[in-house]
């Protein structure tokens, strides 16, 4: 690993500022994914703010929903009482990623700023949009099983690693976010970006800011499902994954929120299946009618094709297991 | 062969030669390198700065100076002679560097070691009593849970946790929350069996 200037953080304000002095400066919590990196010589910040003394670790709740702080750990956050009984997709969506190790270490706010467990983004040796802009993408003609099948370009086919994140998006969350012009809201659903021509950017973080919590609107959901499919039972990243959170009266779906992981560059809502749904009975045949229509739009490549399959799938799965 | 050495380490003489050997070949290389950067350019230096730290080790004070880009991991192993704490991956995937970081189990190689100061960091050196091993250890040996033993300091590390934090209920509970552990010779259903066991036991761990 490359050498860094290492400083320790007293406050949100002196983070950002010394963050804004170095534009080679990353922040730093849990590390499990960007010491990684630094291991493997994708990145090389000069300076590393250390943001671990922030007071970021609380998690608040009330009629208006939960704001969970950017620093609090993965593994807290899943244990926490109100997580589990207000807001379950996000527990099982958490418990579902990496191992119970890393989710002591890993934060909240670390988790959305995750990078792509692509290989080519992984291998220096391999050309990669991501990390080497211009160089290509290895993985468009390359093994691709793991890659996307929405919204990629023809820069880039990497998918967005997170489990945590699918469930976020679900859950119509926003991210709370600070710098030194002040404080500021972006919808989940807008803060990852498709790679488009910029892979590079995975987010529309800008520099000198820094995420303080995330925050998830109270909602009416009855039902819920986080389903990740894998390549071994734990401890692996997703083929697919589906997050289902429903509101059933009576047996007629009110209201309906679907988002997979492992099919695009973030994670990707299914709105023509949720308007499909709305509305109608929550039976085994319309679950089946919205399985079909899931996967609508999907361009594969030549070792994901299956992804389609897996995709329709396991929506069905998630679906049926969400309101049994 | 040596055995039974207060560090527990039957091969001592090895490693330190082998320490020795590296220092002498670094040395050798080094010097007129790091001068030259040194006149030339004081932000290397800056770089190379080592950092104070302070924690404790198994209930004993470290103060320490460290390069900010050295491991956790590392720095028990290399600096401190704590070579219980295995590097299997070095990235975060085996679990064999598993150690407590104030009571929580933790990769250590994916944690800089600065990051952990004023923390009380538990390895598998800290964890028997004297002579009289923990539970844990105990429950390993009788069950087998091990063939070669290299997974088996970040296993048992990872158990004692895995029944603090209240997921040692079923063997599937127990495979999901050890997942984080791998083991090459296979020997998960005996680990299970003596995590079951321990769990039974009741005994505060």
């Amino acid at each position: 690993m490359i050498n860094f200037e290492y400083t320790k953080a007293s406050s949100t304000k002196t983070a950002i500022d010394a963050s804004l002095k170095n534009n080679n400066a990353k922040f730093i919590a849990g590390g499990t994914n960007l010491v990684d990196l630094m291991k493997k010589g994708i990145t090389a910040p000069q300076r590393l703010i250390d943001i671990t003394a922030l007071p970021l670790k609380n998690i608040n709740s009330d009629a208006k929903g939960i704001t969970i702080g950017a620093l609090v750990a993965n593994s807290a956050a899943a244990e926490n009482e109100t997580v589990k009984t207000k807001y379950p997709l996000l527990a099982m969506a958490l418990n579902a990623g990496a191992s119970a190790q890393l989710r002591n270490m890993a934060t909240v706010g670390g988790n959305i700023m995750q990078r792509t467990r692509c290989s080519y983004f992984y291998d220096i040796t391999m050309p990669c949009n991501k990390r080497n802009p211009g160089t290509g993408c290895g993985a468009a003609e390359g093994y691709n099983r793991m890659h996307a099948v929405f919204g990629a370009s023809d820069k880039c086919i990497a998918v967005h690693p997170s489990d945590m994140c699918v469930a976020l998006a679900a859950l119509n969350a926003t991210v709370n976010i600070s710098s030194s012009k002040g404080d500021k809201k972006i919808l989940f659903t807008d803060f990852h970006r498709l790679p488009g021509d910029t892979p590079e950017l995975d987010n529309n973080l800008q520099a000198g800011e820094l995420i303080t919590a995330i925050h998830i609107p109270a909602n009416n959901f009855n039902k819920a499902y986080y389903l990740k499919i894998r390549d071994r039972l734990s401890y692996a990243f997703a083929l697919v994954s589906v997050a289902v959170a429903l509101e059933v009266k009576n047996g007629i779906i009110k209201d309906v929120s679907l988002a997979m992981g492992g099919v695009a560059h973030k994670p990707w809502r299914l709105t023509a299946v949720e308007k499909f749904l709305i509305g109608k009975t929550a039976s085994q045949q319309v679950f089946k009618d919205a399985a079909a229509m899931a996967m609508d739009g999907a361009t594969t490549y030549e070792h994901n094709t299956y992804k389609i399959k897996l995709g329709k799938a396991a929506v069905l799965e998630a679906l049926t297991k969400a309101v049994v | 062969m040596q055995t039974n050495k207060p560090n527990g380490c039957a091969n001592e003489s090895r490693r330190s030669f082998f320490k020795k050997s590296t220092a002498i070949a670094a040395l050798a290389a080094m010097p007129p390198l790091l001068a030259k950067a040194g006149e030339n350019d004081e932000k290397l230096a800056e770089y190379f700065e080592k950092v104070p730290l302070q924690l404790e080790i198994n209930g004993k004070p470290y103060s320490l100076t460290v390069e900010p880009r050295v491991t956790l991991l590392d720095l028990l192993r290399e600096q401190l002679g704590l070579t219980g704490t295995k590097k299997g991956c070095d990235h975060g995937q085996c679990g064999c560097c598993t150690v407590h970081v104030d009571g929580q189990r933790i990769n250590s190689c994916l944690s800089l070691a600065v990051m952990n100061h004023g923390k009380k960091v538990t390895t598998i050196e800290g964890i028997a009593n004297g002579d009289n091993l923990h539970p844990m250890q105990t429950a390993f040996m009788k069950h087998d849970g091990f063939q070669c033993g290299y997974c088996t300091p970040g296993q048992i590390m990872s158990a004692i946790c895995c029944i603090r934090e209240g997921h040692a209920g079923t063997p599937e509970e127990i495979r999901e929350y050890m997942s984080g552990n791998i083991c090459r010779c296979g020997a998960y259903p005996n680990i299970i069996d003596a995590i079951t066991e321990v769990k039974k036991g009741g005994q505060p761990l």
